[in-house]
């Protein structure tokens, strides 16, 4: 034993230091440091130096100044004296809110779409490929141009502005809803819907409770959206009217009041969700098929109706495939958003843009975006691998 | 007595019964099987009735296709006022498509954009559909002789009339960034991918942290960075062309994409390749290169060409850093005063252009696939 130890020893000396795999590796390893940190230097020196050529110094201070720009839209009060950094955060909102909308609209457009190419209808079938096939070959940029510059410009003007009955009004400066606005009694509705809410989870979580024991069933399904939705309803009905519809009315040259759903902002949500529902239309349908014909038919053979089956055999399956797939599709969504500067809707991308053009502070603008953006990718990304892990197969 | 052959002839088969088979069946089966396929059906053809015949006369049968009289003569040039209101006005596509190819490369020189993709063609044929033999002369071709070779063609210079990248435009400096695009970003891709599973923490680490962070942002900001930064990072005094931080910025962009794309290939090699090409003594580079990437490579080339249908798609942002590519030049024609209210033709030309491209790409996509799943077929 000792001898054999001793002569591998002596054996690994032995060999010549540029044919040991392990220093050289090192060596690599430290080449590779020692040319990356040369170019790091420089490119640092270079920018130093020009940057100093131009005089901008870096720094986040100029976050504090007023910006002396305006945006056509924002979730949070913002005007011309706004400091830059409350404008980009505004733009971060408006980014966010685009997105999720558009991942709602797209996730049902895509779903359908998914289950209609898998109808044994063969005109629906076909109709949703043409849709698919249709959509996802052509860039999402031409298509926002699509929408916003030649259909939604093309809506009539304000003063002949298409109306449903006489609540929404549509036209080329966007679409004109009923404001809901909440009266002082609101609150308790609120206060009602949350009893509601928490009311149905104790009955999800007794009724389960019971089929483990029991075996017997209970509609909690039912039940929980009556209760959610029954009782702030009846006691608004008792309160009166907690809310009162603000409704747009055309005076002068525009509508004031209601709702407005800008036309920039319609043309991107338009755009975005029925081009990110064509993917997501793909991964349904990949999903719903790779789950075996065996399961359907085993629990046919277990006696549950194509219903039950559906959604207790087939689903919780598929989407163990559907939903990795979806989140990146989801994060795309939101990488996507930045084509709204195209269209001229105030997202993160055009506001920091120009925040660029007004204050010549290039690093630390786009260094903003790129945390922005690297965080929500990061925190998609740990959403995935947390979900992965809560729903892995667990095997023998 | 006489033998009597019998002659025992069955009888034709009777036709199966007519609900069986037949359009009529076809018809019950595929449309009217259930109330809701019945709606479901219904539904369909009221939403083909409402889309399509519409559609075709926007683009057809209603569209403007010839010019006026007075046009024709050469009285005058030709405006948006000559299209008819209730279709697609072609004319100024017509008027327009020298333009769309090939931005404001100058006229005489043209042949040159078009040997240069003819040659690409051949190089790309070369590579995926051309005999067996010939992959990798093809391949020395397509990634080394033809990019020197178009790019003497397109810049010109050394006998030829030099040509600014000032004056690219139109579909040809589209498919010149794709294909800059697709040239380098395989091999840094590869690069990058065997860095990210390479067994030295430092290589793998820095090859992470790039594919991961070009990954996890938009191409804008990418196109947008290198557009803004790389002047700040090179020496005082010097000046990039903005083309060329753009392709040094979309580059990047792909190279991370093709990166897991290649790694995806590489995670598919059975172990036994790796210690079976150790065992014969081979180093890592040989290894690499003789047997596991033309393994690896073979694999992903259909996820090869789905990256670049995706990255073809890309180029259109582009025209955001203010580059004349197919769209921008489409969107640039349709604000000339003479041609106001072109645009809704206009970007529809851009869409049937583009999706002739992509689909045509994703269907050999699929065709290749199937060619080179055989061997895993019983």
């Amino acid at each position: 034993m000792a001898d054999i130890s001793v002569g591998r020893r002596s054996q690994r000396s032995s060999v010549a230091w540029w044919r040991d795999e392990r220093k050289r590796g090192l060596i690599w390893q430290i080449l590779v440091v020692a040319v990356l940190g040369l170019g790091i230097w420089l490119v640092i020196q270079n920018m130093v130096a020009n940057l100093r050529a131009m005089g901008v110094p870096l720094g986040f201070g100029f976050l504090d100044a007023p910006a002396g720009f305006a945006i056509s839209f924002s979730l949070i009060p913002t005007n011309l004296n706004s400091s830059i950094g409350r404008l980009i955060f505004a733009g971060m909102l408006n980014t966010l809110m685009a997105s999720a909308i558009s991942i709602v609209i797209a996730t049902i457009i895509g779903v359908v779409i998914g289950i209609c190419r898998l109808s044994k209808n063969y005109l629906i079938s076909r109709l949703a490929t043409a849709y698919v096939e249709a959509v996802r070959n052509v860039p999402l940029l031409v298509q926002l141009l699509f929408w916003y510059e030649a259909t939604i410009q093309l809506f009539p003007n304000v003063r002949q502005a298409a109306s449903l009955l006489d609540l929404v009004f549509l036209s080329n400066r966007g679409v004109y809803m009923p404001r809901p606005l909440p009266q002082e009694d609101f609150g308790i509705v609120l206060m009602a819907l949350l009893v509601g809410l928490v009311i149905a989870f104790i009955i999800a979580y007794w009724a389960r409770r019971r089929q483990e024991a029991t075996g017997q069933q209970f509609p909690k399904v039912r039940v929980g959206i009556g209760i959610v939705i029954g009782l702030p309803l009846l006691v608004s009905l008792l309160l009166g009217n907690p809310v009162e519809w603000q409704i747009p009315e055309l005076k002068g040259f525009n509508f004031q009041g209601g709702l407005v759903v800008q036309p920039e902002l319609a043309a991107l949500v338009l755009g975005m969700s029925t081009y990110t529902a064509a993917f997501i239309a793909e991964i349904v349908r990949g999903g719903i098929l790779a789950i075996s014909h065996g399961q359907t038919e085993a629990s046919y053979a277990l006696g549950l109706r194509p219903g039950t089956t559906l959604r207790l055999v087939i689903i919780p399956q598929s989407l163990r495939i559907i939903v990795p797939p979806m989140t990146s599709q989801y994060l795309n969504v939101v990488k996507n958003t930045t084509l709204a500067g195209a269209i001229a809707y105030p997202d993160l991308f055009s506001i920091i843009g120009t925040s660029l053009n007004q204050t010549g502070r290039a690093v630390e603008n786009i260094a903003i975006m790129m945390v922005f953006f690297l965080i929500i990718s990061l925190l998609i990304s740990l959403f995935m691998n947390w979900y992965n892990k809560r729903i892995a197969l667990v095997e023998r | 007595m006489t033998e009597e052959t019998v002659t025992v002839a069955p009888k034709p088969d009777l036709p199966p019964p007519s609900a069986a088979t037949g359009p009529v069946a076809w018809l019950k089966e595929n449309l009217f099987s259930s109330p809701l396929n019945i709606a479901l059906t219904i539904i369909s053809l009221l939403l083909l009735y409402l889309i399509v015949p519409p559609l075709l006369n926007w683009i057809i049968v209603g569209a403007t296709w010839v010019f006026p009289t007075e046009v024709i003569i050469g009285d005058r040039s030709p405006r948006y006022a000559d299209c008819g209101p209730d279709g697609a006005c072609w004319l100024f596509v017509r008027t327009r498509i020298e333009q769309f190819i090939f931005g404001f490369y100058p006229e005489t020189e043209r042949w040159r954009v078009i040997l240069s993709f003819i040659l690409g063609a051949v190089g790309i044929y070369g590579l995926l559909g051309g005999p067996e033999r010939f992959r990798r002369q093809a391949a020395i071709g397509f990634f080394v002789v033809f990019p020197i070779l178009s790019f003497w063609l397109l810049r010109g210079g050394l006998g030829l009339l030099p040509v600014p990248t000032s004056q690219w435009g139109g579909f040809m400096l589209t498919l010149v960034i794709a294909l800059v695009g697709i040239v380098l970003s395989l091999p840094f891709g590869i690069l990058l991918a065997l860095g990210r599973r390479s067994n030295l923490p430092i290589v793998h680490l820095l090859c992470v942290i790039f594919i991961e962070f070009v990954r996890g942002v938009p191409l804008i900001t990418v196109i947008f960075m290198a557009n803004i930064m790389l002047p700040l990072f090179l020496p005082p005094g010097y000046d990039v062309n903005v083309l060329l931080r753009v392709l040094v910025g979309t580059t990047a962009f792909v190279s991370a994409y093709m990166a897991e794309v290649v790694r995806g290939g590489l995670q598919a090699i059975p172990k036994g390749q790796f210690e079976g090409a150790m065992a014969l003594g081979l180093g890592y580079w040989q290894m690499m290169r003789l047997i596991i990437l033309p393994q690896a490579l073979r694999v992903s080339i259909p996820s090869i060409v789905n990256t670049f249908i995706g990255f073809f798609k890309d180029t259109t942002l582009v025209s955001m850093v203010g580059l004349y590519d197919f769209l921008n030049m489409v969107k640039a024609g349709s604000k000339d005063a003479n041609w106001i209210g072109a645009d809704l033709t206009g970007y529809t030309f851009c869409a049937i252009v583009y999706w002739v491209c992509c689909f045509s790409m994703s269907r050999y996509s699929m065709h290749l696939e199937r060619k080179l799943h055989t061997g895993h077929k019983r």
